[in-house]
């Protein structure tokens, strides 16, 4: 019981980063149509953004953690967002209108050049964080196991929440959203009432940009290690996710990331942790095969 | 009176094929202007290069909006919508079906909400005029449900509504974008006899009250011949007639296009 509720823990924590990488692949999925291959260096990108920005804090004196922590979380969102407008901008539009396939090959050259880019210019090598945020507290003890709750695990998970809430909020409730969405169901439709889809789709993948940077910063706080390499498999598991909550939909991207998280971490606790990532993707197969849409994903409902 | 939209030799072809062929016409606000024409005549054609589908091959498209000339030919889609103000319906509905009535009406109003908002950021902050931009655009979209006589389905997907309902909820929607010229392609198709007089009466109320110049593509002759005040006929790409309904009626030209000349043995024969 104790060592199910420590992984439940962990699995949550785990989920919420995958579930943030997961909004970007389905807002630019349900906007445009394409599933953006490079988002995982992306989110790589905002890993390598935050690592910069501690080093920068430290080398100012800033040793408060919450407010270190703020100002990175805002360096490497703007930073990865600039990221997102260009490789926009640069590789996918100018193959908009062009065949299906066009685009995904070029998001498939964005990923490759990111990966070469960052080896080249931070080197190949992993690089090693500590943590500002340390410590935690132990939520519960018996039998002789403590079920240890780590400060940056409530940050990581209050983080998320937050995040996910506002996005809901700004997708569902403002002149952004819908507009946002009114270029998903009807991108020809939308520019005849005046809206500029050009810019909507930039925002668009600056916001998934935004969101990833903020779980490139969690994924190397909470490992505290990175390298170039990271956004492959983190990227792919945040799609698998999309895909599992049902890609286009917004609260699907976050059910799938929780899932996935799951699915590892009770793998890994339980069985085989050399096999986690084959359960993980497992659960891609069976989904592609008797559930195509995903969980949530009927095409009324509310995605972007 | 200064006309609205001029259209000075339009041509618009697609490899050998020529849709619309060196034609001018002029519109002026206030007024409704069909154009009619047997089936691939060029009239959706003309509709998709005056709101930015097409660029044309040729042709000049001049739109006068308050004291700005914009030419038409040499704007993007969107801005043609933003700046010029040209509104549009389609033949076939294109509502944003998952979306609600209201959130369609807002759609169309969202260049001044997104400034009043500063672009999002300072909306979410809650900074500047965003919430009295939102309860004003709010309130047009409600004025022209009431108009429309849809205000008790303002919260419903707008692909639930009934057939002649979509069509009212389109032209409300092209009106939210406070357009100087309004472009209908076949409102009435589909619609049964009431619904087509209930239509009628929106239009002549777009034009007499919103001093909105309207074209229209129409079929239905009985509608066009009711409710403009200038038709422009064309066939197979040209222009062959423009005038008054009364004109166009016994111009033997029109009649020629619309009858051919083999079912019409008086015309053909003498």
């Amino acid at each position: 019981m104790e060592y199910f509720l420590q992984q439940l823990i962990n699995a949550v924590t785990l989920g919420s980063i995958y579930g943030l990488i997961a909004i970007g692949y389905t807002m630019v999925y349900g906007i445009i149509g394409m599933i953006n291959f490079a988002h995982g260096d992306v989110f790589m990108i905002g890993g390598f953004m935050s690592l910069i920005g501690f080093l920068l804090c430290a080398m100012l004196g800033i040793s408060s953690a919450p407010l270190a922590v703020v100002l990175v979380l805002l360096l490497a969102m703007a930073f990865t967002a600039v990221f997102g407008w260009t490789i926009e901008r640069v590789a996918y539009r100018p193959l908009r209108g062009s065949f299906r396939l066009a685009p995904l090959i070029s998001a498939i050259g964005v990923s490759i050049a990111l990966q070469n880019y960052v080896q080249l210019a931070q080197g190949a090598r992993p690089k090693p964080h500590t943590s500002l945020v340390q410590g935690g507290f132990t939520l519960y003890s018996a039998n002789g196991f403590d079920v240890r709750v780590s400060w940056l695990q409530i940050v990581i998970v209050v983080l998320t929440v937050a995040l996910m809430a506002g996005f809901t909020l700004v997708i569902g409730r403002t002149a952004l959203g819908r507009q946002q969405r009114a270029c998903e169901q009807d991108m020809k439709m939308a520019s005849l009432l005046g809206v500029n889809v050009d810019r909507t789709i930039s925002l668009t993948f600056m916001m998934g940009a935004a969101l990833a940077a903020v779980a490139g910063m969690m994924f190397m706080m909470y490992y505290g290690v990175i390298d170039f390499f990271v956004g492959f498999l983190a990227g792919i598991k945040a799609f698998t996710a999309a895909v599992l909550g049902g890609i286009g939909s917004l609260p699907g991207a976050i059910l799938g990331g929780l899932l996935i998280g799951l699915i590892e971490v009770f793998w890994a606790a339980y069985f085989s942790s050399e096999y986690k990532d084959v359960a993980a993707f497992g659960v891609l197969v069976l989904v592609l095969i008797f559930r195509p849409t995903g969980l949530l994903g009927r095409p009324e409902l509310e995605k972007v | 009176m200064t006309p609205l939209i001029e259209v000075e030799h339009l041509t618009m072809r697609f490899g050998g094929l020529t849709a619309v062929d060196d034609v001018s016409f002029t519109a002026f606000p206030g007024q409704i202007t069909a154009i009619i024409g047997p089936n691939g005549a060029g009239k959706t054609t003309v509709f998709n290069c005056i709101t930015g589908f097409y660029r044309p091959t040729e042709g000049r498209l001049t739109l006068r909006g308050g004291d700005r000339e914009y030419l038409l030919e040499r704007m993007v889609g969107f801005r043609i919508a933003a700046r010029a103000r040209v509104a549009r319906t389609f033949q076939n509905i294109r509502l944003f079906a998952g979306m609600t009535v209201l959130e369609n009406l807002l759609v169309a109003q969202h260049n001044a909400l997104m400034r009043a908002s500063g672009y999002t950021l300072l909306g979410v902050l809650g900074i500047g005029a965003y919430g009295r931009a939102e309860r004003g655009a709010v309130e047009r979209a409600r004025a022209w449900l009431e108009r429309v006589k849809l205000i008790g389905q303002a919260d419903r997907p707008a692909g639930e509504l009934p057939y002649g309902s979509q069509r009212r909820l389109e032209i409300a929607r092209a009106m939210c974008t406070g357009p100087a010229l309004l472009c209908l392609d076949e409102p009435a198709a589909g619609l049964n006899p009431p619904e087509s007089a209930e239509l009628n009466e929106l239009l002549i109320s777009i034009r007499d009250q919103d001093r909105v110049g309207i074209l229209l593509i129409e079929h239905d002759m009985s509608v066009v011949m009711s409710i403009s005040d200038r038709v422009v006929v064309l066939d197979y790409g040209r222009k062959i007639a423009d005038g008054t309904p009364a004109e166009v009626r016994a111009n033997p030209a029109v009649i020629r296009a619309y009858l051919g000349d083999e079912e019409a043995p008086e015309a053909a024969h003498g």
